[in-house]
């Protein structure tokens, strides 16, 4: 019976690995149509970590980072993150915006904050999206939410929510990177391990 | 003196002077500070989670919620040298992260962290001497033991000494 994320198996790993891969793939080809260039995506990681290690996974805990959150829920919970940092989050604007307003270099206007919380939003609906097609789910996701702040400040947050049981936390996670414009951001995805099993199961797997 | 003290999610650390602790990028969790002025005698833990009581299981990790931990933590000060009547607390975190809508539980995790420590606190007979509570950004904490002094840095803010 599986009750904490460090008992997944191998071949378990293997098709959150996967579950991943295609959640990120659409992602990836969302955001390769909205910053019209090719974006290529890592091969997923499916991490199980301790508390801090989660914190730090994404650079340094103090990194300045802009983070936008979408919550699921329905017949899957969990939550969806896509991260990036200043200058990647700048670059992407003046991509999309055309910019002017440069000098102000410390912090994004409210357009700009919206554009990237909607780049968030579509991210995080491709990601849920395939693995509702893929599951037959009925997933619903939460608007997006923005945050610009340490990176350990924002991913205590899903660490919080589901590392209430036992001392270890997983995620999945992916690089996008589109290197006409030397741009790198992260998205990662959160899921309750009674959502895990659901998945499985109606992959077929015996849990 | 050696090098900080790193205190991670869900632990604590305590020592003699001269000490310094130091906790990285507290969201909604909180970081409480507890001292003893005359022994310099102290000790930081890091909460996730507002109540153990939550949870059934047995084996939990006491360092995760604010009532364990800080009961822990007292029984640990005293072991090394800390009268409880002296002890006071500093306490900071427990802000909400991302603006979510009402209702929603992860937006009030940081309040109820930061009414928890206050319950636990206040049932230890622990003064708070000083708070930097709620509002929506990451702290880091340093825990001074020569001086009692909390220090709170923040990103794009002044760093902040209580």
């Amino acid at each position: 019976m599986l009750n904490n994320y460090d008992e997944l198996n191998d071949m378990q790993l293997d098709v959150l690995r996967e579950i991943g891969n295609i959640g990120a793939g659409n992602a990836a080809t969302a955001l390769a149509t909205i910053l019209d260039e090719k974006v290529d995506i890592t091969l997923p990681k499916v991490r199980i970590t301790d508390f801090d290690t989660a914190v730090n996974a994404l650079g340094g805990a103090e990194t300045m980072t802009v983070g936008v959150l979408v919550n699921f829920d329905g017949e899957a919970h969990g939550m969806i993150m896509f991260l990036l940092n200043m200058e990647d989050a700048k670059a992407i604007m003046s991509i999309l915006i055309q910019d002017e307003e440069e000098g102000q270099d410390e912090v994004l206007s409210e357009l700009k904050l919206s554009a990237i919380k909607e780049i968030g939003n579509i991210l995080g609906s491709s990601y849920i999206n395939s693995i509702s097609t893929l599951t037959g789910l009925s997933i619903q996701i939460s608007i997006p939410y923005i945050a610009i702040d340490m990176a350990g400040a924002l991913m205590s947050v899903p660490i919080i929510e589901f590392g209430s049981v036992g001392d270890k936390v997983m995620f999945i996670e992916e690089c996008f990177s589109a290197e006409e414009n030397n741009l790198s951001s992260n998205i990662i995805m959160f899921a309750e391990i009674e959502t895990l099993k659901i998945i499985m199961e109606r992959l077929g797997l015996e849990i | 003196m050696s090098g900080q003290l790193v205190v991670g999610i869900s632990d604590y650390k305590l020592a003699r002077n001269p000490n310094i602790f130091v906790t990285y990028a507290l969201g909604s969790c909180v970081g409480i500070c507890l001292y003893d002025k005359q022994t310099k005698v102290g000790g930081l833990a890091h909460i996730m989670l507002p109540e153990s009581s939550m949870f059934m299981k047995s084996d939990i990790n006491r360092m995760k919620f604010a009532d364990t931990a800080t009961v822990d933590l007292v029984q640990d000060l005293i072991k090394i040298g800390a009268d409880k009547r002296r002890i006071v607390a500093k306490i900071a975190g427990g802000a909400q992260m991302f603006e979510v809508q009402q209702g929603s539980a992860i937006g009030t995790i940081g309040d109820r962290n930061v009414v928890s420590v206050k319950n636990a606190l206040h049932s230890l007979r622990i003064p708070i001497l000083a708070e930097d509570t709620g509002l929506n950004y990451g702290r880091t904490v340093y825990f001074d033991l020569e001086t009692g002094i909390m220090k709170v840095q923040s990103l794009s803010r002044s760093i902040r000494e209580f």
